[in-house]
């Protein structure tokens, strides 16, 4: 715990950073968090993690709220405010200038081969947010069983995924996750 | 607040369909793609921005999510700040964002607190272990939905390439930084390569 340090000083710090990293989107940049917020500064618990994960994806609105609830855990209302302008405003400002940039040059080609290169990193980055996330959650076979289910039900239908939250917060409740 | 701010002075490039959109236009339709959006708000935004409103056509709006995508942190964010200024400059960029951001921050907030104070309690705490189970699932898919293109075309050099990422973040746990200024020029110097052996 670095408890010398203003922590929304390290919030901002910490999510100004890290959104210029975030490769693919915020969810890319989860293992990264899981990183700083568990390893690191000891903010939350592994299990905590999981569930602000969880409480993240129950809530409507874009993906980067989960960093809205590590701050909150950190610093109340203003860390989770500051730890969502720092993951939001860097990056937004960079797109901002990049689409002017790009609207007056005629480099047309160079942002399709950024973007092409940038692919396979975005995957494997959120491909590892899946690993870090699951064994976080997934601690039993009962639950590692309706990770499974889930994953298989969203890639061969077009269910909308809140029930399948919600499915899965009903076995929870009725223990079967254990 | 932004809303109520006079439309800035910038010249908006030819909006694609109807008029401009006011600030408070903005605002509200953000927000209310933002409250639609469980699990992400892309599809709503496309509804919401192309069907909808018709403030730019699917083309424009591909290209400008492409751009978002392609640049760090989070794409959604990104292109309303995008699109926003491009009708009303920074204080439309700011009542866009605001829209998207604002109402559910206040949502997340609260379950937030609600957590803080009724964490413990055994029957949520099984609850939400059930529900990060399943969420932790549709993540799973979504990556595989993204591998599939890379699968199909035999691309062995990206699976790789997304391979390496992973094995250094997810198994060995090193820095996000570290291993992206390593990964980004290889992965950049790979494709370059590719597609000037592609061109010849």
């Amino acid at each position: 715990m670095n408890s010398d340090a203003n922590p929304l000083l390290t919030l901002a710090w910490t999510f100004a950073l890290m959104s210029l990293f975030a490769v693919g989107g915020a969810n890319s940049a989860i293992p990264e968090m899981h990183r700083v917020a568990v390893d690191v500064q000891h903010w939350l618990t592994d299990k905590q993690f999981a569930d602000v994960y969880a409480i993240s994806q129950l809530s409507p609105g874009p993906n980067v709220l989960i960093v809205t609830l590590i701050g909150y855990s950190v610093a109340g209302i203003a860390g989770a405010l500051v730890a969502t302008l720092s993951m939001c405003v860097p990056t937004a400002v960079l797109a901002l200038c990049v689409s002017r940039f790009l609207a007056r040059s005629s480099h047309a080609r160079w942002p399709a081969i950024v973007q092409a290169a940038l692919v396979p990193l975005s995957i494997g980055l959120m491909g590892a947010s899946g690993f870090v996330l699951a064994r976080a959650s997934d601690r039993t076979l009962a639950a590692a069983l309706v990770t499974a289910g889930a994953a298989v039900l969203a890639s061969v239908t077009r269910l909308n995924p809140l029930w399948m939250l919600l499915a899965g917060g009903c076995l929870g409740f009725a223990g079967l996750i254990g | 607040m932004p809303p109520d701010s006079p439309p800035a002075a910038v010249p908006a490039p030819s909006p694609p369909t109807s008029s401009p959109p006011s600030l408070i236009a903005l605002f509200v339709a953000f927000a209310k793609m933002s409250l639609a959006g469980f699990g992400g708000v892309l599809v709503w935004a496309r509804r919401g921005i192309v069907d909808q409103h018709k403030w730019m056509t699917a083309d424009e709006f591909n290209e400008t999510f492409a751009l978002c995508h392609f640049l760090p942190g989070p794409n959604i964010v990104n292109l309303t700040f995008v699109f926003g200024s491009r009708f009303r400059g920074i204080a439309g960029a700011i009542a866009a964002f605001a829209g998207l951001v604002g109402p559910p921050v206040v949502i997340v907030t609260v379950l937030a607190a609600l957590y803080q104070r009724y964490g413990e309690i055994d029957a949520l705490r099984r609850i939400l272990a059930g529900v990060s189970c399943a969420a932790v699932g549709l993540l799973i898919a979504v990556v595989f939905r993204m591998m599939w293109p890379l699968i199909k075309r035999r691309d062995w050099i990206g699976l790789v390439v997304l391979a390496a990422v992973f094995v250094a973040i997810g198994l060995l746990r090193l820095p996000l930084a570290a291993v992206l200024l390593v990964a980004i020029p290889i992965s950049l110097a790979i494709t370059f390569a590719m597609r000037r052996r592609g061109a010849a």
